[in-house]
């Protein structure tokens, strides 16, 4: 059988699939279950500072090829989240803390209360496209990321990943800034800001009015991104959006992904989900003659 | 024709309203959609909120009985006949029904879920017996519509005013010793359902409840109605009390829309 082991940033995951923040990570329970359901790590709902309640409903919309979220950021706050995390570290597999912030000041005090908590790695939200003055709004400016990133290395020893959106001119110059800042990896994408209109009602359907788009139809947005990525920076990947099938994996890799988040696809295979995704993936490496997950990432660049 | 896409709300106008307690109207709607006794749908009240409803009917007309409570409920029990609301849905696991005898305990507006589960099982023998509990007379929800089923009805308050005086669980507990059940389905207050699960253990009856979070996607990925791992919108709202058993925030802990845990 191939080998599907892999290593993000002194991370060793069994399989190259990781639970996306935001799909069933808001309680710990719930995280337990997708590490028990075959995810090789999981990453927690992005948590902030204080308690947050998220957008009026209707948070979610359902579009061809996808989703649009617009759920806004709820979360319990980091204190109450410590509770959350006990009951997901109980696997005994990686969990990544996904942190939100307005400052480079908020995100250090959240890194360090997640690192105590007890993730092995941090994701940093840069990247939610429809929260003011948080997430992607961050995330579009390239003295930003750098000072944010910067200030999290600082503030922790385990390593910091930073979310990246794919809304901007070029995301090969924010890679380079979230890697100058010290990045030990970059997850591209994040949803794409998007809408949805009532045709019977003329009015947005989301409460919020846009939302983030993700699912299959953004997974060549993702796959671009990636591709950028990995021409203009030396760190690790973590490719997401639209991750499907085994075979939608496999083009993350060959695009310059080292591993996959895996959010919108748990709606339709909850948990069947990641066991699949392994499955598809050795047996396309099977078919084609590869021998490990590994020997897949940056394919596509070779000859570039 | 652009497939109909699931997950998005359907426009539907309001063929009917009616103030059936002083604080619970029911809204109706046509529609087609196949739903089951138990299942629920995502109320959209545009430029509002969208909530969960349980079916109170779910025939060609579909129907929600409204408890004003709050925000998203008054601005529902606000609309009238003509006035629109989106609809997703149904979801979620209703009540399956096994041959034999049932006992249906319903407190307070629980008895919006089980009413189409009654008049399914009224249709045959064995005939149910329903317990319609409230706190006092006028909040009684559905009894005539639960007599004009055949069932055999009890019905209680709290304060007397109507009915035996007491709690549903009082009657369900007598209904137990009296007679032979082969399942047992309610919906109520979390603390009224604790007991009935535990009643009807001695008779060894498989125990349906039907259980309510804060719900917000209602397909099963926000997390925001999970309970011990489990989700409230896609694996219930209805569940054996074996699983429900197993909850630890079972009657215990509900979450807000912050995700933050709450005593009930
Ligand atoms: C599966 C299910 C079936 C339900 N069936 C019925 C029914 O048949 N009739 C009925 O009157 N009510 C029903 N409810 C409860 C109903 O959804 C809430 O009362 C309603 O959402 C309150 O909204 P509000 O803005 O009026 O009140 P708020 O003032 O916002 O809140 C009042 C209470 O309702 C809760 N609530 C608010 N929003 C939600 C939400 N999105 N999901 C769950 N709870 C929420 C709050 O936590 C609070 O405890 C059901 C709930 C669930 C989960
Ligand atoms: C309901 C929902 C909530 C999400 N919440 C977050 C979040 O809190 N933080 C974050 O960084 N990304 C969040 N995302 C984005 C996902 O983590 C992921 O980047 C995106 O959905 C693309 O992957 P997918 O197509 O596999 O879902 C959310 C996505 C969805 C669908």
């Amino acid at each position: 059988m191939a080998d599907l082991t892999v290593d993000v940033a002194g991370l060793r995951l069994e399989n190259p699939f990781i639970l996306a923040s935001g799909v069933w990570g808001e309680t710990g329970a719930t995280l337990a279950r997708a590490l028990r359901a075959g995810a090789a790590a999981v990453v927690t709902k992005s948590v902030g500072l204080r308690p947050r309640p998220g957008y009026p409903n209707p948070t979610i919309v359902e579009v061809p090829s996808g989703l649009i979220n617009s759920m806004g950021l709820p979360n319990p706050g980091i204190e109450e989240y410590g509770a959350e995390m006990e009951e997901a570290l109980r696997p005994g597999r990686p969990v990544i803390g996904s942190i939100f912030g307005a400052t480079a000041g908020e995100f250090a005090a959240l890194a360090r209360r997640m690192e105590r908590w007890g993730v092995s790695a941090l994701e940093l939200n840069l990247s939610c496209p429809h929260a003011k003055g948080l997430g992607a709004q961050l995330g579009q400016d390239p003295g930003t990321t750098k000072r944010i990133t910067a200030a999290v290395k600082a503030a922790v020893d385990i390593p910091v990943f930073v979310k990246l959106t794919p809304t901007v001119a070029s995301i090969a110059a924010i890679g380079r800034a979230a890697a100058a800042g010290g990045a030990d990896a970059l997850v591209a994408i994040n949803t794409l800001k998007a809408m949805a209109i009532d045709l019977d009602l003329c009015i947005p359907v989301l409460g919020h009015g846009t939302g983030g788009y993700s699912g299959p139809g953004i997974k060549p947005v993702g796959v671009a991104c990636v591709y950028e990525l990995f021409k203009a920076v030396r760190v690790p990947l973590i490719g997401a959006g639209g991750v499907s099938t085994g075979e939608d994996a496999a083009e993350y890799l060959m695009a310059g992904a080292t591993a996959l988040e895996v959010g919108t696809l748990v709606l339709r295979k909850r948990d069947r989900t990641f066991r699949q995704l392994s499955r598809e993936l050795a047996r396309f490496l099977a078919s084609r003659g590869h021998r490990s997950a590994r020997s897949l990432t940056g394919r596509a660049h070779r000859g570039d | 024709m652009a497939r109909r896409l699931t997950h998005r709300p359907r426009i539907v106008t309001i063929t009917g309203k009616r103030a059936e307690t002083p604080l619970v109207s029911t809204l109706r709607w046509r529609d087609a959609t196949k739903a089951r006794p138990g299942q629920y749908v995502m109320v959209w009240v545009p430029g509002v909120d969208e909530v969960p409803m349980s079916l109170c009917d779910i025939g060609g007309v579909k129907g929600i009985a409204v408890h004003a409570k709050g925000e998203a409920t008054s601005a529902l029990a606000r609309l009238r006949a003509g006035d629109r609301i989106g609809i997703r849905g149904p979801y979620g696991h209703g009540f399956r029904h096994k041959p034999g005898k049932c006992l249906v305990v319903a407190g307070g507006t629980g008895i919006a879920c089980l009413a189409p589960l009654v008049e399914k099982l009224a249709r045959r023998w064995p005939r149910p017996s329903v317990v319609v509990g409230a706190r006092t007379r006028s909040e009684l929800l559905f009894v005539e519509r639960m007599r004009r089923t055949g069932a055999e009805v009890v019905v209680t308050t709290d304060d007397g005013t109507a009915g035996r005086k007491g709690l549903a669980t009082d009657a369900a507990y007598e209904l137990l010793n009296r007679n032979r059940y082969s399942q047992v389905c309610s919906c109520g207050p979390e603390a009224m359902m604790r007991v009935v699960a535990s009643l009807a253990q001695c008779q060894s009856a498989p125990v349906q409840l039907s259980l309510e979070r804060y719900m917000k996607c209602g397909i099963g990925i926000c997390d925001s109605c999970a309970m011990g791992g489990l989700h409230i919108c896609v694996e219930g709202p209805v569940m054996d009390s074996r699983r429900v058993a197993g909850l630890p925030d079972f009657g215990a802990f509900r979450r807000d829309a912050c995700g933050r845990k709450e005593r009930m």
